[in-house]
């Protein structure tokens, strides 16, 4: 059903979108909250190619669990500050130069491969293939992120603290 | 659709948040769009995965979205403890290494 042709026109319009106000907005409050609808735009094309394990953890992490420390940090600079914080942008010119000759390199590139037009089927639900691999062959590896994880809340938790 | 259309949707992702690393003065502005780029990334990951018929693509996603957390959590820590001491987010501001 996810994988119509219409639902990916509206994400990537959607996504397109909301990039472009994150990187435009005045505002950086706004700028934000464009992020968080490109990246919830982002669990929409997961969801279209049938990772809906990927969405749900796109949604929990990114739009619910970044969106919040990054708007809370916002607020925290802001009050240290005691002014509004705008954000103006410098170097349009050169930056959309270059972003534009990267982009048209790339396009480039994936108009000349030889890409697999339909996708092969699904041997099982993805949900339950990942977690298979998850708990076998990148058992390792997720604990290790687990680790990871923790160093660095417990290191930013300690760059953080209060000075005394 | 097809892979290209997928590959060329992230293509256009990651093109507008190097612009946004490029543009913006502002620190938390340039972390924005680092985010962007990371998330084109992401997304290509996932097709490549799905086309390919592997589940490798989202277990890698899986991992860099991880990651990507830690890495926020960390930039906006240094973010505030520069404020502390600097009392600016301007990157341009902060030339304390240049000599």
């Amino acid at each position: 059903m996810t994988d119509t042709p219409a639902f990916f026109w509206f994400l990537a319009v959607l996504l397109v979108g909301s990039a472009l106000a994150v990187v435009l907005t005045k505002n950086l409050f706004h700028s934000v909250l464009w992020l968080a609808l490109a990246l919830t735009g982002t669990a929409g094309v997961f969801l279209s190619l049938e990772a809906e394990f990927l969405a749900a953890v796109q949604l929990l992490l990114y739009a619910g669990g970044l969106v919040t420390v990054v708007v809370f940090a916002i607020v925290v600079t802001e009050r240290l500050v005691g002014e509004r914080l705008s954000q103006t942008s410098r170097g349009l010119v050169g930056g959309g130069l270059l972003a534009g000759a990267l982009l048209v390199l790339m396009l480039m590139l994936i108009g000349d491969a030889a890409l697999a037009p339909v996708r092969p089927p699904l041997q099982a639900e993805m949900t339950r293939l990942m977690g298979d691999a998850i708990l076998t062959r990148f058992a390792l590896a997720f604990e290790l992120l687990a680790v990871l994880l923790l160093t660095a809340l417990v290191g930013a938790i300690y760059f953080a603290r209060p000075e005394d | 659709m097809g892979l290209s259309a997928y590959l060329a949707l992230s293509a256009v992702i990651f093109a507008v948040g190097l612009f946004g690393v490029l543009t913006r003065r502002n620190t938390i502005g340039i972390l924005l769009g680092v985010e962007l780029m990371l998330n084109a990334v992401n997304i290509n990951l996932v097709a490549f995965g799905r086309f390919s018929g592997g589940v490798e693509g989202a277990i890698f996603t899986l991992f860099a979205i991880a990651i990507t957390v830690a890495e926020v959590a960390l930039g906006l820590a240094i973010v505030i403890l520069l404020f502390r001491s600097r009392r600016t987010v301007m990157a341009d501001h902060l030339d304390l290494l240049k000599g």
